[in-house]
């Protein structure tokens, strides 16, 4: 390619050229890696059945080194197929998803050699862990495209988490639990709201301090109620999964996505009206003009800090609704500090997807489905320490905030408070 | 007369600050009192068992942390025995505080003390425990390379801030996590493997590593809060007397100006992150010499999060982060005394610090509630954004 060429990339195209280098490369790794060094001529299993799915192939064997050799060169063909793409000047999303697929079913062939892996158990365990990073990513876009920087998306789900936990076992009914979570989440947004735009503090600063007022809130009352009166105050009810019919027996996605609870059906619905409201709604304009130029916004008449205000409660609602998935989505009983950091692992996914609400739940996705993989093969066992796959969605953000992988750049006004008659 | 005044009114702020969020905090401990509640039918009963159950948990507060009565006979200055658990526990606050202020009059927020005073830990234990040196030099050893570690985790973020401009605020929160990883990682590899134990705990750190003991063998406090006194006034006199630090506040008030000026504004990032990372990594090595003895999964404990409360506290000032050192400090040796003697949970010490933070942060409010007008205002840090 010629230095003329190379100059007249756009940015989009760059960082396209960028990702088609690392699947080569990374192709190539997977060659050498799980075919020239393997661990033995065994078996890898996969399972492909939950419950009474329609499925025709209950499992599927393969040898370990004929699989990950076969995947492999999958990858690398997939990689040759986005360099052509990006010569043709296209998007390249298909192709990288395929390599995605290849890629790890070729690491999977080799770590699971002689084991069984349930790859459909293993791709609903990550949708599941993935659940609270969606919701934290959703408020986080909401939050930050309206010009709040919201670092307190840990504070807000655990806020949703102890209450609808609490409130659950003191009613013993879940919906309860559910209706008053994305209130707790509100509460704590509403703080974020009041002292960011109305007292203009430093919204980083603001937003560390509401974690460590909500963890230490939580942490006190757990020792001081949920302990001692445990049968009372912390032994709530969990929400049973539902099937929609007919759609649950759709092989393999049919009892990931629609075999769940209600909280995770509703994250579909905050997902989509989050898509389209944010690009295609007056609401979602108005955000936007507020995150990126308040000035311009103003001068059309978009009362800027109410649009913030508003939105800023609207997202901690949401992460509050997500907090509800650690109490009554999954265990019932309230844990201390149960939310785990899952909360900057939203942050991440949020910045890891550009700001962008399909962005963000991809990169939840993956976060959750590498989260999931690593306590499944933690389980059976292979050569990667597990604090290093804990590590990868951290390491993966700094990539992604250095860019290496083209940069990512954040809503123009996020995190300036606006102040009329003061142009930024 | 002038300084009296002017002293007034700088510690007028932190000091309402203070005295709110212990009132809140202590309708926390009263409304979460069962014995409290069961007085409601009575409103006077009810306040006066409120104040009982939050008097009792702040006077164990005190003694935990400055004078014991039950201890203090026969020999009076036996009571003090909290104020030196008091100093302990302020030695590593008071680095890590000065880290993140340093960074704070540079412009930058170093989130970042966690990770780096985990490495800061992990380089005195490794030297602490696996080499043999004669005494003094073995703790000097011990102690450069936990600055180093820190110092280069530190640096490592200004490079990429320099280099890329990605925000200080996201490499260190990421960063915070991978490093809390690669410590249990670390515990669960041999040569970190203690003899006998299952659980992520290192060998202990040679006698000849430890911190000398400076009032006797049954008092803890240690020369860690002589390093940490030291270190402050070092980081006074560099913010305060030297070039660098002159170059350091330029950029921090205004980057674009001081580049103008001829400041190597990527070398000032660069500099600022290591030397923070270096003064986070000095406070792990102080809790681990000084006090703790070993590495632990635990050993970040809440550092990152109390050395940014010291540091706003301290209005980004060495004296200041002193002094809110001591308090914080003084808030965790109490603690512990509280949650033994009152079953108040010492994790109420979290609810006051963010509370104190709180009310710093937004002086507005506080002159609101008591109704000052004048008063000092300014936590000496500027609102930015992500792109900022």
């Amino acid at each position: 390619m010629t230095q003329v060429e190379v100059l007249s990339l756009s940015a989009p195209e760059r960082r396209r050229r960028r990702m088609v280098v690392m699947m080569g490369v990374l192709g190539v790794f997977a060659l050498v890696a799980f075919f020239i060094i393997p661990k033995q001529h065994d078996k890898a299993t996969f399972g492909f059945v939950m419950d009474k799915e329609w499925v025709a192939v209950h499992e599927w064997a393969i040898d370990s080194r004929h699989g990950s050799l076969g995947f492999a060169i999958l990858a690398i063909l997939a990689a040759i197929l986005a360099y052509f793409q990006f010569r043709a000047r296209k998007t390249i999303r298909l192709a990288s998803a395929l390599f995605g697929v290849s890629f790890l079913m070729s690491f999977l062939c080799w770590a699971a050699s002689g084991k069984f892996i349930p790859l459909t158990g293993l791709l609903q365990g990550g949708l599941l862990l993935a659940v609270p990073l969606i919701y934290g990513a959703m408020a986080g876009v909401l939050c930050e495209r309206s010009g709040v920087i919201n670092i307190a998306i840990e504070g807000q789900l655990l806020a949703g988490a102890f209450a609808s936990g609490v409130l659950a076992s003191l009613t013993q009914k879940t919906w309860i639990g559910l209706l008053i979570a994305p209130f707790a989440g509100a509460l704590i947004a509403y703080l974020l709201a009041v002292f960011a735009i109305k007292f203009a503090i430093d919204q980083v600063i603001l937003g560390f301090v509401l974690n460590v007022l909500v963890i230490g809130l939580t942490d006190f009352l757990y020792k001081r109620l949920l302990i001692p009166y445990q049968a009372t105050w912390n032994s709530g009810p969990i929400l049973s999964p539902i099937k929609i019919p007919v759609l649950w027996k759709i092989p393999i996605l049919g009892p990931i996505l629609f075999d769940q609870t209600i909280i995770v059906y509703l994250m579909y619905v905050v997902v989509i009206l989050i898509h389209v409201g944010l690009f295609r709604s007056k609401w979602g304009l108005r955000m936007r003009a507020a995150g990126e130029h308040p000035t311009a916004a103003e001068s059309v008449g978009i009362n800027v800090n109410r649009t913030r205000f508003r939105n800023v409660i609207l997202a901690g609602a949401i992460a509050g609704l997500g907090g509800a998935y650690f109490t009554i989505g999954a265990v019932g009983p309230f844990g201390k500090e149960m939310t785990a950091g899952k909360g900057f692992i939203a942050l991440a996914a949020l910045i890891f997807g550009r700001w962008s609400p399909l962005g963000a739940v991809s990169a939840a996705l993956i976060f959750g489905f590498a989260d999931n993989l690593q306590g499944v093969l933690s389980i059976i066992g292979t050569a990667i320490p597990s604090e290093f796959m804990l590590m990868a969605p951290y390491v993966a953000t700094i990539i992604a905030v250095t860019g290496f992988v083209g940069r990512v750049r954040a809503p123009a006004a996020d995190g300036v408070p606006y102040k009329r008659g003061e142009s930024v | 007369m002038k300084f009296f005044r002017k002293a007034v009114s700088t510690i007028a702020l932190p000091g309402l600050a203070f005295l709110s969020a212990l009132f809140v905090s202590g309708l926390l401990i009263a409304f979460s009192d069962p014995a409290v509640l069961k007085l409601a039918h009575s409103p006077l009963k009810f306040i006066g068992g409120a104040f009982a159950a939050a008097g009792k948990a702040y006077l164990a507060l005190f003694e935990g942390a400055i004078f014991d009565p039950n201890l203090a006979h026969p020999n009076i200055f036996d009571g003090f025995y909290p104020l030196s658990e008091t100093l302990v526990a302020a030695a590593p606050l008071i680095l890590t505080g000065l880290s993140v202020a340093l960074a704070f009059r540079a412009g930058l927020f170093n989130i970042g003390a966690q990770g780096q005073f985990i490495f800061g830990a992990i380089g005195a234990s490794v030297i602490g425990f696996k080499t043999t040196m004669p005494v003094g030099i073995h703790v000097i050893a011990a102690i450069v390379t936990a600055m180093v570690f820190a110092g280069l985790w530190g640096g490592f973020v200004g490079l990429l801030k320099a280099k890329t401009g990605a925000h200080e605020v996201i490499v260190t929160i990421m960063l915070n996590y991978v490093a809390s990883y690669f410590l249990l990682w670390l515990l669960s590899t041999t040569p970190f493997l203690r003899k006998g134990r299952q659980d992520p705990i290192a060998p202990p750190v040679k006698e000849s590593a430890r911190l000398p003991h400076l009032a006797g063998p049954n008092l803890r406090v240690n020369l860690g809060i002589i390093i940490a006194l030291a270190a402050a006034a070092g980081v006074w006199w560099l913010l305060n007397r030297s070039t660098w630090g002159f170059r350091f506040r330029a950029v921090g008030a205004n980057a674009a100006a001081a580049r103008t000026a001829g400041i190597s504004v990527p070398l000032v990032t660069t500099l600022v992150m290591a030397i923070a990372g270096a003064l986070a990594g000095l406070g792990g090595a102080v809790q681990i010499l000084g006090s703790e003895y070993a590495l632990t999964a635990g050993a970040g404990g809440t550092f990152g999060f109390d050395a940014i409360t010291v540091a706003l506290l301290g209005r980004a000032n060495p004296i200041g982060t002193v002094f809110a050192a001591l308090l914080f400090g003084g808030l965790r040796a109490g603690g512990l005394t509280m949650q033994a003697n009152t079953d108040t949970p010492i994790d109420l010490i979290l609810v006051i610090q963010a509370l104190v933070v709180l009310f710093i942060a937004a002086p507005a409010l506080v002159k609101a509630v008591f109704r000052i007008k004048q008063l000092k205002v300014g936590s000496g840090v500027v609102s930015k954004g992500w792109n900022g």
